[in-house]
């Protein structure tokens, strides 16, 4: 099992009280496999990717990356895990502005000294960005730009794929085809995909769904 | 991991370059300035260093009058006592226009303590001795003093040795004594021997001759220069600030563009503490570059300033400096450590952002904008702390430290309250127009204080500094004018060759009607230091124009009464001396101060006394110079009747004009480093400006956006982002000038007091602060000018990106 989220709670401070965004939330994901979560607005679904990312802290609980506990790790075990474990896909691209296309796809895999030229070769070829590899992300289109995540993320060959809203900022038809994309590549690298929408469209395109509903899962 | 996080952090300069060249401008002028002001203060130190280890060489222990002059039978009768001295004789001597110090000892009994070597000598020490002792003599002197010296007498051996102080000349006592014309006077007697002399020794000397010990509370040139150097050190420190807000600008917006970088690193597994030290490994190696780039400039800037500093000292306090800047490690070290560290300090608040920042989100550039605003009222608060703070110092800390302590405070306090006046005056503003522009104006004016600040503190201190240092300047220029108009009220000034003719002279002056005015006087080494009593006739002429101070009444006739001394306004405050006190003098020499007279630019001390007083204590002062009192017309006539008559040369014979003008040149040369220093400190204040408003040109975006979008043009808003400049500029100006202000009180009245030793009336010059502000106003619209191009050659798709990236 490559993600292991058990009875995780997080709770954020509101008017002097401590409110409960995600409560004794579980679930499981295997690697290869892609598990979709969707809900309203604000239902805590951001919430818990960044927990599972090991960008933020939960309450109790236990979540398991890859075998590995979250809650005992601290800031630079965490850094260690997201450096060579996981990858993250965000809404707003986040690629480096002063970086070209090249450099930006290999970052993640040079910074776990994981990097391997033919395989980011592949990707690019792949996301169809060959004829951009030169370029900066101020010549892209926000398509391209979110490719370029992608293919940063798969660089690194990473155990557990994380996406938030990842073709949130883009029109319908790129934004499939990225997804598409994305799911091929992730099957074809025995990569874990947990990814987190608001769309019934997209969460219906992988292997398993979750809803998420006042801090509880159905 | 390091190598692809410094890369990718190191990408964004590639992007900015222009930031990447303000950062290194910024440092390495900071670095310059005060690398340049630390290579002068090191060379100074040195030359003192080396003058006090030769000069300490014949004034360890000695023996000296305490009373009247110290003669040759003086020396024989000791010797012959079983004394083991030497003989000294010092004086000043003129060659053409320069004057140096003679030192003058016996070769034979005490060149082992003098133990120099003569450069360039290729003769054998016996040989050496011979030359210098024999008729005419030589004499030994720095290289620099020989170049500076153009008539030397050519029958004298001349050798150079860099272990004699600049403005030094060192030769046999018979030679001495022949250039001075003082074949029987000594200055002191070493003492040879290697015990102290016993009690009963010193008691067998006669009266007038006493035993001393070098006395450590003796004034040294570099206890004289301390507080000059301290005033430069000051400036060179506030340029450094200066440079520095330009640094902490530059790093602060960098930074501010790379929030985004940092939290993709982070995300992507970089741990914040290595995230880190690849920044401050980043601003090290810049810091490092651009301090090389510092150094450079530094050691080029020095010894541009180097002659004038020398010629202020050499004015100043009558000490000499070798002239030729030499590379030291001090400097070079300090000129380093001083930009890491300056790097650090600038860089610590961005720092302190940085590990604050929260992995996941980071609060909108707006956002943190109102929190800077906000943030404005807590500095005013620490600034008006900080002026609580300088007042405790002035009244707890004495002299010039607690003078720097207030200027310091007050400074710094003066420019943490900038931020916040200006806040509260464009709100005022703001509320004061209903036109939707210019309402706008105000508060995008608003908007921007918190990118701007740092550059208009900088701007503000550096007017502040031109304020206070002009009016200091000019007000010297000002008092320095009336003084010598007041001292060389005498039309002309004669010079004979001995005292002989100058009597022949004054009695043919006096029987032509002429009113002559001797100049004589005779110097006294105290333990206080040396002092030079004049005698003065009781005439008109100083009764009306001498610049006294102050006096108790009646100064002049109790003066020609002989019943007091008037003292200079130097040795008045080094001596703490009011009117009415007495000052320690010989026996027979009046010793109750009359009054207090300005005496600038004479670093050693001065007094007065009557004619009747100096004749009776010296009666062998020299007649030799002379003030003439006659109408203006009749000088050309009688220049040329006492040159036929005397046989005198033309340049022993000088009128009033001639000396002022000469006075005027070496006032000028006096304040040329200071000049210098407060425009380059205006230049990089400027510049600090330009680089403020061209390095936020890409956050202006989305307040100009929307505007355009109104239907406002390109034209009207590059029209109005100048304007905006001006406003902020010229309101800037404004809140310097009280700054300033202060600022020439504190030089004129607390640190000039301290450092000089002579208090100076503040005089005012509003056309000067019009010209700075016009100067701070077109170093504004300069600034302003690059990005209002930009804006208005911007294109619609430009303007447009604003609301894309807002989707």
């Amino acid at each position: 099992m490559v993600l292991t989220v058990t009875e995780v709670t997080k709770s954020i401070p509101a008017s002097g009280l401590n409110r409960p965004i995600l409560e004794r939330v579980s679930l499981q994901i295997e690697a290869g496999q892609s598990l979709a979560l969707t809900g309203e607005s604000g239902s805590g679904k951001s919430t818990l990717l960044h927990l599972v990312g090991a960008l933020d802290g939960f309450d109790s609980g236990e979540i398991h990356v890859a075998g590995t506990p979250l809650s005992p790790l601290d800031e630079p075990g965490r850094a260690q895990l997201r450096r060579e474990i996981i990858s993250i896909v965000f809404q707003q691209f986040n690629v480096i502005p002063s970086l070209d296309v090249a450099a930006n796809i290999a970052l993640h895999a040079k910074l776990a000294k994981r990097h391997d030229r033919d395989w980011e070769a592949h990707l690019a070829e792949r996301l169809g960005l060959l004829p951009l590899l030169s370029r900066y992300p101020e010549q892209l289109s926000g398509g391209q730009q979110q490719r370029v995540a992608i293919a940063r993320a798969l660089a690194l060959r990473p155990k557990l794929l994380l996406a938030d809203e990842p073709t949130g900022n883009l029109d319908e038809a790129t934004g499939q085809a990225v997804l598409d994309l994305m799911l091929e590549l992730v099957r074809e690298s025995q990569t874990a995909l947990f990814l987190v929408t608001h769309s019934p469209a997209i969460a219906s395109a992988l292997d398993h769904r979750l809803h998420l509903r006042n801090g509880h899962l159905t | 991991m390091t190598g692809p996080a410094l890369l990718a952090l190191m990408s964004h300069w590639r992007q900015h370059w222009f930031q990447l060249g303000a950062l290194v401008i910024g440092l390495a002028m900071a670095t310059s300035l005060w690398v340049a002001v630390q290579a002068i203060n090191t060379q100074a130190r040195a030359s003192y260093a080396l003058a006090e280890g030769f000069l300490q060489k014949f004034d360890q222990q000695v023996l000296i009058a305490s009373d009247g002059d110290l003669l040759t039978s003086d020396y024989v009768a000791l010797r012959r006592m079983g004394w083991a001295l030497s003989p000294v004789l010092e004086g000043r001597i003129r060659f053409g226009d320069q004057s140096i110090e003679l030192i003058g000892i016996d070769l034979l009994t005490a060149r082992p303590i003098a133990g120099f070597t003569s450069q360039g000598a290729e003769v054998d020490p016996g040989t050496f001795l011979t030359t210098m002792i024999r008729s005419p003599g030589g004499l030994i002197l720095h290289p620099q003093t020989a170049a500076q010296l153009a008539t030397l007498p050519p029958d004298l051996k001349i050798r150079h040795s860099t272990e004699v102080p600049p403005g030094h000349a060192f030769g046999d006592i018979s030679t001495v004594s022949r250039l001075l014309s003082e074949p029987d006077k000594l200055t002191r007697m070493m003492y040879l021997g290697q015990e102290k002399p016993t009690a009963t020794q010193r008691a067998s000397l006669p009266s007038h001759i006493i035993f001393a010990a070098k006395d450590s509370a003796q004034i040294t040139p570099r206890t004289l220069t301390d507080s000059f150097h301290l005033n430069l050190t000051a400036f060179g420190i506030l340029s450094f600030v200066v440079g520095l807000f330009i640094v902490q600008g530059t790093i602060g917006l960098a930074m501010e563009q790379r929030r985004g970088l940092f939290r993709t690193l982070r995300c992507l597994g970089v741990p914040l503490r290595h995230l880190l030290f690849t920044l401050l490994t980043e601003i090290a190696v810049i810091a490092l570059i651009s301090s090389c780039i510092g150094l450079i400039l530094g050691y080029f800037l020095a010894s541009s300033l180097l002659p004038g500093v020398s010629a202020t000292l050499s004015g100043l306090y009558g000490v000499e400096i070798n002239n030729g800047l030499a590379l030291r490690v001090s400097w070079v070290l300090s000129g380093l450590a001083m930009t890491l560290l300056g790097a650090g300090i600038a860089s610590s608040h961005a720092f302190v952002t940085l590990w604050k920042l929260p992995i996941l989100q980071g609060t909108s550039t707006q956002a943190r904008g109102q929190h800077i605003l906000r943030n404005f009222g807590t500095w005013a608060r620490a600034g008006t702390g900080l002026l609580a703070a300088g007042l405790v110092f002035k009244m707890t800390l004495q002299g010039l430290v607690g003078g720097f302590a207030l200027l310091g405070c007050v400074m710094l306090a003066a420019a943490l309250l900038l931020p916040y006046c200006l806040s509260r005056i464009l709100i005022f503003g703001q509320r004061q127009t209903d036109h939707p522009l210019a309402q706008w104006l105000w508060s995008d004016a608003r908007a921007q204080l918190p990118g701007l600040s740092l550059a208009l503190m900088a701007l503000m201190l550096a007017l502040a500094t031109n304020i206070g240092v002009g009016t200091m300047v000019s007000s010297f220029r000002l008092t320095f004018g009336t003084w010598l108009d007041q001292r060389l009220a005498s039309e002309l000034y004669a010079t004979t060759h001995d005292d002989t003719q100058g009597a022949e002279l004054q009695r043919w002056l006096e029987a032509r009607d002429i009113r002559v005015l001797p100049i004589r006087s005779k110097v006294l080494q105290q333990n206080y230091g040396q002092i030079t009593i004049y005698g003065v006739r009781d005439d008109a002429t100083y009764r009306d124009n001498w610049p006294m101070l102050a006096s108790v009444p009646q100064v002049w006739d109790l003066l020609s009464e002989g019943k007091g001394i008037l003292v200079s306004e130097q040795l008045a405050h080094r001596q703490d001396l009011s009117p009415g006190d007495e000052i320690p003098l010989p026996a027979g020499w009046p010793s109750r101060v009359l009054g207090i007279y300005a005496d600038y630019g004479n670093p050693h001390g001065q007094a007065i006394v009557s004619m009747s007083q100096l004749l009776s204590n010296a009666p062998d002062a020299p007649n030799q110079r002379f003030g003439l009192r006659l109408p203006a017309e009749q000088v050309p006539i009688l220049i040329n009747e006492i040159q036929v008559k005397f046989d005198l040369d033309r340049e022993n014979i000088t009128e009033q004009e001639k000396i002022k003008t000469a006075s005027r040149r070496v006032f000028e040369q006096t304040f040329q480093v200071t000049d210098s220093l407060k425009l380059l400190t205006l230049g990089v204040a400027s510049f600090a400006m330009f680089i403020s408003l061209a390095t936020l040109w890409n956050q202006r975006m989305p307040q100009l956006g929307p505007v355009w979008a109104m239907g406002v043009s390109r034209k009207t808003l590059a029209m109005i982002d100048i304007l905006r400049s001006l406003l902020m500029a010229g309101l800037t100006a404004l809140l310097a000038l009280p700054l300033g202000l202060f600022l020439s009180w504190s030089l004129l009245v607390v640190i000039n007091t301290e450092a000089f030793g002579w208090r100076l009336p503040v005089h005012l010059f509003p056309l000067d602060w019009l010209w700075l502000a016009a100067l701070s106003l077109m170093a504004a619209l300069l600034a302003a000018l690059l990005p209002a191009w930009r804006l208005f050659r911007l294109t619609p798709s430009a303007l447009l990106k604003v609301f894309s990236s807002e989707r």
